[in-house]
């Protein structure tokens, strides 16, 4: 059985008067411990389905089953305590925080929140959730806007996987990094998959982290899926005219720069 | 630079914090220096201030000591400045962040709500009030709260309803915080800057306020008030201009020194902020 699946999922916005379908009637299904990517242009409703799957916005249609339950029945107290099996990470991992935060604020507060440690026992569970994810404990009185880009992003996942959450939803989480930080930060994901069984719903523009660290993909273009189907199959050899469009828009290594005429 | 050098460098800044604090000084020696009644007849009445130096300000109609009084004074005015600014502002940013953060039925309630007070001029509201339920200094601060805490109120709305499309407000729900801890934790100390860059001017409009209610004789009666003495002193307004002069004087420079010392806290601030 699929640990998340979604069905006939439809979002509409209305903006002056005009009502615009940004989700279009999407169906697909995550497996226990899998990766599947959501990929598409601006616009092609890849985060609105994000958000969608994480309650942040509700849908006009649809169903959402979460663990073998309706995920869209449940509310306040219920929803708050399943919140803990689903997690996401956030683009830019500064705005993703508060800015007064500290490091062990930001980690004490799921494990505060879903009862998962007593207050005394916290600043040890703080410790072990950095070092899990690379860092050294010294870290934590640290304020959030001190450190690096890629160490931001590192607590960030640390807070993600304290509430031990079974999918982690990653809308763009490498696209705001440093090409050297976002190699580490992929291998990171990849790691704790292999180890903790983590199901991830990978939201990118970028072919090249997809094809390096998903299952399946599904393509979508205003709102609609294009195509699905096995990572490598898809992109080496995409049907739609909008796989073959981000196919022809990536950059490639083995394509030099025309001298200039 | 650090923000109390820059605050120094300031010369209206500096001119205001000195007002201020010699206020506070007034304030706090006030039983020390004037221990005992200062409602207490202390020489011959109308004596004009230079004349005897045991009571450099001279006295009023009864023959109280003005400078006593003057200290007396300062201490309601600085306590009800404080407290009825501290109300309307916590009042204003609960009020703000819950109808920002909410949305929808509640923001609309607690908005017209707002509305309503602020049509109201709030000198009037606080006129009612005190003639209504009956002065005493409490009733003097709730008085004024009830006209001020709109202001406070719409600003924080203004600044919540940004911060609550934040990345990190969408990331407290998602690790399942409590929709009250995100409002209150999260957003509202977020909001509070610019909430606060108005206090200055709140305390200052509630000490005037105050004023002119014990003007009117709606101040509490059993304190010593600058508005009050004012108010004594009009009916010898001819004979003894002094008696009306020397409170107002006083009011004019605490204001001033309040306004300007806030709005070098502000200005500091915020060149802080801008820097970072």
């Amino acid at each position: 059985m699929s640990l998340l699946a979604v069905s006939n999922l439809t979002k509409r916005y209305r903006r002056g008067g005009k009502s615009i379908t940004a989700v279009d009637d999407v169906s697909f299904h995550v497996d226990p411990g899998e990766t599947l990517a959501l990929a598409g242009p601006s616009g092609s409703g890849k985060s609105t389905i994000a958000r969608l799957v994480l309650r942040l916005i509700e849908p006009d249609a649809g169903r959402i089953e979460f663990e073998g339950s309706d995920f869209l029945a449940l509310s306040g107290a219920t929803l708050r305590a399943r919140r803990a099996r689903l997690q996401m990470v956030f683009q830019d991992p500064l705005a993703a925080f508060n800015p007064r935060a500290t490091v062990a604020h930001v980690l004490d507060d799921p494990l505060r929140i879903h009862d998962i440690a007593s207050r005394a026992e916290r600043p040890r569970r703080i410790a072990a959730l950095l070092e899990r994810v690379g860092l050294t404990a010294d870290l934590a009185p640290r304020a959030i806007h001190e450190i690096s880009g890629g160490q931001r992003q590192r607590v960030a996942i640390a807070r993600a996987i304290a509430t031990k959450p079974s999918l982690i939803v990653l809308d763009e989480a490498v696209s705001a990094l440093d090409v050297s930080v976002r190699r580490e930060i992929l291998d990171l994901l990849l790691d704790l998959q292999h180890q903790e069984k983590i199901a991830y719903l990978l939201i990118s523009h970028d072919l090249g982290v997809i094809r390096s660290v998903a299952h399946r993909i599904v393509l979508l273009d205003a709102g609609r899926i294009a195509e699905s189907g096995n990572t490598r199959a898809v992109i080496d050899a995409p049907q739609s005219a909008i796989g073959k469009a981000l196919l022809a828009a990536a950059p490639r290594l083995n394509r030099t720069a025309q001298d200039p005429t | 630079m650090s923000p109390l050098r820059r605050f120094l460098r300031t010369p209206e800044a500096v001119a205001g914090a000195i007002l201020l604090a010699a206020l506070i000084a007034m304030a706090l020696s006030a039983s020390l220096l004037f221990p005992g009644d200062p409602q207490a007849i202390a020489g011959p009445p109308l004596l004009p201030p230079f004349q005897d130096w045991s009571l450099p300000l001279g006295t009023d109609r009864l023959g109280r000591d003005v400078l006593a009084e003057l200290f007396h004074g300062a201490r309601t005015s600085l306590a009800v400045g404080l407290a009825a600014a501290a109300a309307a502002l916590v009042v204003g940013a609960v009020v703000g962040t819950l109808a920002g953060f909410a949305g929808g039925l509640v923001d609309e309630v607690l908005m017209r709500i707002t509305d309503a007070f602020q049509t109201v001029p709030s000198f009037l509201l606080a006129l009612a009030f005190v003639s209504v339920v009956g002065p005493s200094l409490g009733i003097v601060v709730i008085a004024i709260a009830l006209g001020t805490w709109t202001g406070p109120a719409r600003i924080a709305r203004a600044e919540v309803l940004s911060i609550r499309e934040r990345d990190y407000v969408a990331g407290a729900r998602v690790i399942g915080m409590h929709p009250l801890a995100i409002a209150f934790r999260e957003v509202l100390p977020n909001a509070l800057p610019p909430v606060l860059a108005m206090s200055s001017v709140i305390v200052a409009a509630a000490i005037l306020t105050e004023a002119a209610l014990s003007f009117l004789g709606l101040g509490d009666p059993n304190r010593v008030t600058w508005g009050g003495m004012i108010a004594e002193g009009r009916t010898v307004l001819r004979t003894a201009p002094f008696l009306s002069i020397v409170p107002g004087i006083a009011l004019v420079l605490t204001v001033l020194g309040v306004y300007l010392a806030g709005e070098g806290i502000v200005e500091t601030t915020a060149v802080r902020r801008g820097l970072s």
